[in-house]
């Protein structure tokens, strides 16, 4: 018999075991920190200061916005090199739709979301039923969506926008309770947020327990949610002590939730791993892998769109060079996240940390003055270490 | 008529398996030798010890060929004396050309730069000498197989063959592209190649054939000279099969109950190649508690007749009708084949069967998501329970249902393919090929298994090239050939040689 027990070698090593087994997770945590830490030392200091976190947060919203619908297409075994275009193609719509239009934003922005659904499906239509591979598709996609783009704004920068429609990005949730600063809606959604991780955390556990379903060790337990808890705590003190909870923040927060529920949780999103781990299989177990293929495009479609308009409100004018590249930064970020290039394998949150952790560092690379030639270098070079480190600790296991 | 080649007493032992023992075959010079035998007798094996793909040193016995010993390391050594296989699966690039394909590895060239003209000039030669009359530079993609197959002989007769060894090279042919193929093995013979063919086609076997070696089991059962003695077929199928079958199969008591499925007038195309006709006016019916197998050799359309019936997942222009209970029922598509009550566990588990990277859990509740998930939100703890259930059920030998299934046994991975249908809540299983592979006390619990669903009413289909295995398991053998059924046999009529004998005669 050739069965494998792992899990019975992790019982044997205890708590190093679990610890091997799941280095991933957590080494993708540890890694931000350590970053953070880093930058936060050479720095000195700037980088958690209130101001500059909210920066990060207004910056990167946009990335990790994408990033959710990229792990979903990757996941699903394809990929979308379109997004940076589509992105700005979206900004540009909306820029020619309320500038030179003179539409109203309540009409623009669902108007601007459809557009985005109407890509994504036109990707996904040749990806899912004629089988063209994604890369090309999408390849296609990201030639004709800058092209017109700038035929849009015929080369033009147009802007600036009205206020409402600089609220999706700019704009911070007021302070229900009235004190003004330090932010009372922000160190109260701070708690609530940190409570409610811990509580889930229990209960999934307590679940577990019952099934006898073996979960992570206690001492791993409390080590992980006291730092995620006082992270959560730290960055909401400090954006408190700004100007409070900036508007993006809480709709990419809403999202990542939303993105991470239908992942882990739902039907379809196993279907999704699924239709990645092995589309044959997946197919012959009654699932409907085309459709399922074209909805992740559709999903990315809009997304990129989302975050074409939140671009497009913080920099109050659309440019035919916004989301230039944009999308290598997307893909990186679910690749250090830890999805696999072959589909089926990767997690909403680790996409998110994947993000973040780009963003860091280039927030702190800039703040340390280190030229754009470098930054791309150090990132490219990250990229690739961090995928090494999948692949070697697989092996290792295998 | 001395002997080119001698295998003396050659045995050769995989992990656990017996794949050759003790296999003596002497091949003449200039003459045709046949080697038949069942699926899985050991005649690849034979030949793949031949040809050098398992090293000298990696079995034991002694290979003389040329009035030498000979040790070959790898395929380049043996075709460096002149002995050249020609595999079932063509090994031909489709996307180059005749030329490119004939002298791949040996192409005719001076430092590097190839020479087109003496490419072009030898492959026409070659081509005259096969009787293909193509261009040379016509691609592969483009002409037949029966064609291709011609390729691949000039292929051979480029590297200056001496034995020529076919792996049934008929099996993918027409009846007009066999005969041709088979004159030109006569035409060879002539000229002084000695080949050897391996055919399950006896009619085939008789017409060509100087000798006839037969493998039964890994060993060789005899030797027949068609110069000297009368070779019939009754002679080899007896040969073939016959070998003790008591105990290896848990008794089973027959309970055909109420009509359950049927399928009538099955046509089937080939999902590429337009014009070729898979499966012909195929009728078959499944009764409750009903164990019916498919017995037929590879290629004879099997897995294509299931899957084209659980929702049209092989094939094209799929006409005829399903009937569940007797009701017309629908199976355009997979999920409403299921929904239908129909399950196909695949012959080949790791590509299309298992997603390899996902846990036994996952795996096992993956075509009935529906039942452990309300308003589309699973719910895992229900999940787990489903699991177990199933690990204890089919005992499933793993530490936790957590695990991957890339981490289990063959045997395993099989229970895990069943356990996910059985959860799916079918009425009638397709099992293809259900213990290929996996080890002898793993297969009779699979046994028991299809045994404990035919006496909870299931009807179970079973494909099997094993005929030991649909012998001992069946209670009505169908025997298909060429796409069509040609033989409808209940468990008292049935026996191996009526079985070849109905594929073998046509």
């Amino acid at each position: 018999m050739e069965l494998s027990d792992t899990s019975n070698r992790d019982a044997a090593n205890g708590l190093g075991g679990y610890l091997l087994k799941h280095l991933r997770e957590y080494g993708l945590l540890l890694a931000l920190i350590a970053i953070m830490a880093f930058f936060q030392v050479v720095t000195d200091g700037t980088l958690l200061k209130a101001v500059n976190i909210t920066n990060l947060f207004l910056q990167n919203s946009y990335i990790i916005i994408m990033a959710l619908g990229m792990l979903v297409v990757i996941v699903a075994g394809h990929i979308d090199l379109s997004v940076g275009s589509v992105m700005g193609f979206v900004g540009a719509l909306a820029a020619v739709m309320i500038v030179e239009w003179s539409l109203p934003v309540g009409l623009t922005i669902p108007a601007c979301l459809i557009m985005g659904i109407l890509i994504g499906a036109w990707h996904g239509y040749w990806v899912a039923y004629w089988k063209i591979p994604s890369f090309i598709v999408t390849l296609s996609g990201m030639l004709v969506f800058r092209g017109l783009s700038l035929w849009l704004l015929e080369g033009q920068s147009v802007g600036p926008f009205p206020k409402s429609f600089q609220l999706l990005s700019t704009g911070f949730i007021p302070d229900v309770f009235g004190i003004g600063r330090p932010n009372g809606t922000a160190l109260a959604a701070g708690a609530i947020a940190a409570i409610l991780i811990v509580w889930l955390g229990l209960k999934a556990r307590a679940r577990n327990a019952k099934y006898g379903i073996e979960g992570e060790p206690m001492p791993f337990f409390v080590i992980r949610n006291a730092i995620v808890a006082g992270a959560l705590l730290f960055v909401c003190y400090k954006l408190a002590a700004f100007r409070g909870l900036p508007n993006v923040l809480v709709s990419m927060v809403v999202l990542t939730v939303i993105y991470a529920f239908i992942t882990e949780n739902t039907t379809l999103g196993r279907r999704i791993y699924a239709l990645g781990g092995n589309e044959k299989a997946a197919k012959l177990s009654g699932i409907k892998t085309e459709r399922l293929t074209f909805l992740a495009f559709v999903n990315m479609g809009m997304l990129a769109a989302l975050a074409g308009l939140i671009f497009a409100a913080r920099l109050n004018t659309a440019t035919p060079k916004a989301g230039f590249a944009v999308e290598l930064d997307v893909i990186a970020a679910v690749f250090i996240g830890g999805a696999s290039m072959s589909g089926g394998v990767g997690k909403i949150v680790g996409a998110v940390v994947g993000a973040f952790i780009m963003g860091v560092m280039n927030n702190g690379m800039s703040i340390m003055g280190i030229g754009i030639d470098y930054q791309q270098v150090i990132k490219g070079l990250v990229l690739l270490a961090a995928v090494f480190f999948d692949v070697y600790n697989k092996s290792k296991q295998g | 008529m001395s002997a080119l080649l001698e295998m003396r007493a050659i045995t050769k032992t995989f992990p656990g398996v017996k794949a050759l023992d003790n296999v003596n075959l002497t091949v003449k010079e200039g003459e045709i030798h046949a080697l038949v035998g069942e699926n899985g007798a050991g005649k690849s094996t034979l030949m793949k010890v031949l040809s050098g793909v398992y090293p000298a040193g990696s079995y034991d016995g002694e290979i003389h060929y040329d009035g030498a010993l000979a040790q070959f390391g790898g395929i380049a050594d043996s075709e460096k004396r002149g002995i050249i296989i020609i595999h079932q699966e063509l090994a031909l690039v489709p996307l180059l050309s005749i030329a490119e394909n004939i002298f791949l590895g040996n192409e005719q060239a001076a430092s590097g730069i190839i020479n087109w003209r003496e490419t072009f000039l030898r492959t026409e030669d070659l081509l005259k000498k096969v009787g293909l009359s193509e261009a040379p530079t016509t691609l592969i993609d483009s002409i037949g197989v029966g064609k291709q197959q011609l390729v691949e002989i000039a292929k051979a007769l480029s590297k200056d063959v001496r034995l020529l060894i076919l792996d049934e090279p008929t099996a993918a042919l027409s009846e007009s592209d066999s005969q041709a193929l088979l004159d030109l093995m006569l035409e060879l013979k002539a000229q002084g190649v000695t080949s050897i063919i391996i055919s399950h086609k006896l009619n085939e076997v008789r017409r060509v054939a100087d000798t006839v070696t037969v493998i039964r089991d890994g060993g060789t059962v005899s030797t027949m000279d068609a110069r000297t003695e009368d070779i019939t077929e009754d002679r080899i199928v007896r040969d073939m099969v016959g070998r003790d079958m008591a105990h290896r199969y848990p008794a089973r008591t027959r309970r055909a109950g109420d009509m359950l499925m049927q399928v009538s007038d099955w046509n089937v195309w080939h999902p590429e190649h337009q014009d070729r006709q898979m499966i012909r006016d195929v009728n078959l019916d499944v009764r409750a508690g009903e164990v019916v197998g498919i017995a037929g050799l590879m290629g004879a359309g099997r897995t294509e007749l299931a899957m084209s019936v659980f929702g049209r997942a092989y094939g094209r222009n799929i006409s005829g009708e399903v009937r569940m209970h007797g009701k017309p029922a629908d199976v355009s598509t997979i999920d409403r084949a299921i929904a239908a009550g129909l399950a196909y566990v695949t012959e080949d588990r790791k590509s299309l069967g298992l997603i390899l990277e996902e846990t036994i859990q996952r795996n096992i509740t993956l075509a009935n998501l529906r039942d452990v998930s309300a308003h589309g939100v699973i719910n895992e703890a229900e999940e787990s329970k489903v699991a177990e259930t199933y690990r204890g059920a089919m005992n499933i030998r793993t530490p936790s249902v957590f695990q991957k299934v890339m981490n289990l046994s063959g045997g395993n991975q099989q229970k895990v393919v069943l356990s996910k249908w059985l959860f799916a809540g079918p009425e009638v299983l397709i099992l293809d090929e259900p213990t290929r592979g996996i080890d002898v006390g793993a297969k009779f619990e699979i046994y028991n298994i299809i045994n404990d669903l035919s006496a909870q009413g299931k009807g179970v289909i079973m494909i099997s090239s094993e005929m030991p295995e649909l012998l001992g398991m069946c209670d009505r053998i169908y025997v298909m050939n060429e796409g069509a059924l040609v033989g409808e046999l209940t468990a008292e009529e049935a026996s191996q040689e009526r079985i070849m004998s109905l594929i073998v005669t046509e």
